[in-house]
């Protein structure tokens, strides 16, 4: 049977199975999240009204044996941002949503206020049951009582305290293979799901089919030439398995990029203690596991489970971007303590980067001092996770947090907080981060690639040349990979190895019984950008929003003393396709 | 001369972490590299940073300069 669109309201707590519009079924991801943001949502709705949608959408290989294919979309209009949203995620339940036929799960409107409801979706159902006897559960206890009540590999998608409370920094967190969690994590997508009321959603994974391919001989030696592709390149086939994506704090310290105790320098001198190094050394000493995947499929194998000094597990998906905000930019240089810090937060469900940039923004409001571990944990579990008042200003995230405490130094683009590197030094990521749809985004076009770690070429990343082009492509690549259910990691093989691209496309083919060309796919990428931005347009942002906060204009970033030096003019040129 | 060289990732194994070491002058980065015996390695040079700036293997050192010497890294 094809696939098909499921749809449920909250209002009327309703659900129907659709067909796919014909204009949808060439789209996943990114790509069908946008489009029906785009198409149904008033863009000046609030976001956590009635009149906003959630919608989530696994990507166009995502269900088959394409390796890593296993990512799903989760798109609204953001109530951090104002803007358009797609928030993409590993774990279990793009795999389990499109072998189940579920092109994409839109849901709308509002219970009332105070409900809290669970959705279960099975073969062309949805039931919507109240849970009252999980409101203000976090995010491990909802996940047992589900494991408990369903098959140990029922996808489930929750939300914690902080997204029952609607919180901006709240994100929506997804079972892994192995029962821990991985996150939607930006642009406040737990609010939404909090203000549908939706505490939890399971997929069923008892009662699905394998996906269907067109041509299952063409897909399978096109398959074969994607992973191989995947285990050659030097970065996912090598770097990344042995020290994960938390190998990036030495070499982005080294180049001056690493921002530390907010946004005020670009090396931290304790980089050596919180590096990816040491952190797989600790793994090895320690017995936990260095490399396993975020998703079924993954042939990359950058996470990782990580112990203390006694060998009990602390945490696991210990990244980079979150190392980065508890270690260089709030200054804590123990690494065991950042672990407890992310376990705290996979259970509540908040944001790792927005989190960890309101906490340094709370240094400079006098609440805590850089390094204050203790300080920082007891923030969030008694003040974020209670709703305090003072967690209530935290949980609204760095934007809101500066105001009103009236700070001038807010590191954020469209209300979004910039992760973990500084654009002065990275310039090429400046103008992702400026440009983005999404706000500060790393993701969404990742031009550290081709400044720092030499894939894709070099652009030296304290000059302005090339680096407009360069994040155009790369944002452009991006949207359409964000459409496949692709990991982003695809893209260092894609960025050097020309087998690579080519064989990610004759498998979108052989699944559909399609012919896309490399233009298509770019054609496809340019679209979604464009289709965003229209949103964002519509919903009151413009080229005003583009910007790069006004003190990095003057603050110089040591130790290159760089600034951010582009004229409105030349970041308003990216948009010239 | 005396060059602070530092070493990343897999670099460190069966070698050092940093070290002070000396060079007659006019030695350029690329002999450091092969003095290490990392062309001979099973990681190829990724990237090669002098005083946190990307440089090219041929780049002459001089006093006091800090060589960063990394393979191809990369995360997100």
């Amino acid at each position: 049977m094809a696939d098909q669109i499921y749809r449920v309201n909250m209002s009327t707590l309703t659900f129907t199975v659709e067909e796919v519009p014909t204009a949808w079924m060439g789209l996943g991801g990114r790509g069908l999240t946008s489009t029906i943001v785009a198409a149904e949502v008033d863009p000046e709705c609030h976001p956590l009204g009635p009149n906003n949608k959630l919608v989530f959408a696994p990507g166009l290989l995502s269900g088959t044996a394409a390796a890593n294919s296993g990512r799903n979309s989760c798109g609204a209009k953001s109530p951090l941002t104002g803007g358009i949203k797609e928030s993409n995620v590993g774990g279990t339940s793009a795999g389990i949503m499109a072998k189940l036929g579920v092109k994409a799960l839109i849901i709308e409107g509002q219970p009332a206020e105070g409900k809290f409801y669970h959705l279960h979706v099975s073969k062309e159902k949805v039931e919507i049951v109240e849970v009252p006897e999980l409101i203000g559960k976090d995010n491990y206890e909802v996940l047992d009582f589900m494991l408990e009540k369903y098959s140990k590999k029922v996808a489930v998608m929750s939300i914690g305290r902080p997204g029952e409370m609607r919180m901006l920094l709240s994100n929506i967190s997804v079972k892994d293979p192995k029962g821990k969690l991985r996150s939607h994590g930006r642009g406040g997508m737990g609010a939404v799901m909090g203000s549908k009321g939706i505490k939890c959603i399971t997929v069923d994974a008892e009662s699905y089919k394998e996906t269907t391919l067109a041509d299952p001989e063409k897909f399978k030696e096109a398959s074969k030439v994607f992973t191989q592709a995947l285990k050659d390149n030097p970065i996912s086939g090598e770097g990344l398995p042995a020290f994960g994506t938390n190998v990036l704090v030495n070499i982005i310290n080294e180049a001056g990029g690493l921002p530390t105790r907010n946004f005020r320098e670009g090396q931290f001198e304790f980089a050596e203690n919180i590096c990816g190094e040491t952190m797989a050394e600790n793994i090895k000493a320690r017995g936990g596991d260095t490399t396993h995947g975020c998703h079924a499929g993954c042939v990359i194998q950058c996470s990782q489970t990580y112990n203390d000094k006694e060998g009990n597990y602390l945490t696991s998906g210990f990244e980079y971007e979150m190392i980065w905000a508890y270690g260089a930019n709030l200054g804590i240089k123990d690494l065991d303590v950042i672990a407890k810090i992310d376990a705290l937060m996979d259970d509540l469900g908040v944001d790792a980067i927005e989190t960890g940039n309101t906490l340094a923004m709370a240094v400079d409001a006098g609440i805590l001092a850089y390094g204050d571990g203790a300080k920082a944990y007891e923030l969030i579990a008694n003040d974020i996770a209670k709703g305090t008042f003072l967690g209530r200003i935290l949980g609204g995230g760095v934007g809101n947090f500066a105001k009103l405490y009236g700070m001038v130094r807010v590191p954020v683009v469209k209300n979004q907080s910039i992760p973990a590197y500084d654009p002065r030094a990275i310039k090429g990521q400046g103008v992702t981060y400026a440009t983005s749809t999404m706000g500060a985004d790393h993701t969404a076009g990742y031009a550290v690639a081709t400044n720092i770690l030499n894939s894709g070429g070099h652009i030296d990343p304290l000059t302005k040349e090339g680096q407009v082009a360069l994040a155009r492509n790369l944002q452009i690549a991006t949207a359409a990979v964000d459409s496949t259910g692709m990991c982003i990691f695809v893209a260092f093989p894609a960025l050097d190895d020309p087998k690579c691209l080519p064989a990610l496309i004759d498998m979108i083919n052989a699944r559909f019984g399609v012919s896309l060309t490399g233009d298509d796919v770019v054609n496809l990428g340019k679209n979604i950008l464009k289709l965003e931005r229209a949103f964002n347009q519509r919903a009151g942002l413009t080229s005003a929003d583009d910007r790069l906060p006004e003190f990095m204009k003057y603050e110089a970033l040591p130790p290159h003393n760089a600034l951010w030096d582009f004229t409105n003019e030349e970041i308003d040129a990216f948009w010239d396709f | 001369m005396t060059i602070t060289v530092k070493l990343f990732a897999q670099y460190r194994e069966g070698r050092f972490k940093e070290e002070q070491r000396t060079y007659p002058e006019g030695t350029c980065a690329k002999e450091v590299v092969a003095e290490l015996g990392i062309y001979e390695g099973r990681f190829p040079l990724g990237v090669l940073m002098l005083n946190g700036r990307h440089q090219p293997e041929e780049v002459e050192l001089q006093e006091g300069d800090i060589l960063s010497l990394f393979p191809k890294v990369g995360g997100g």
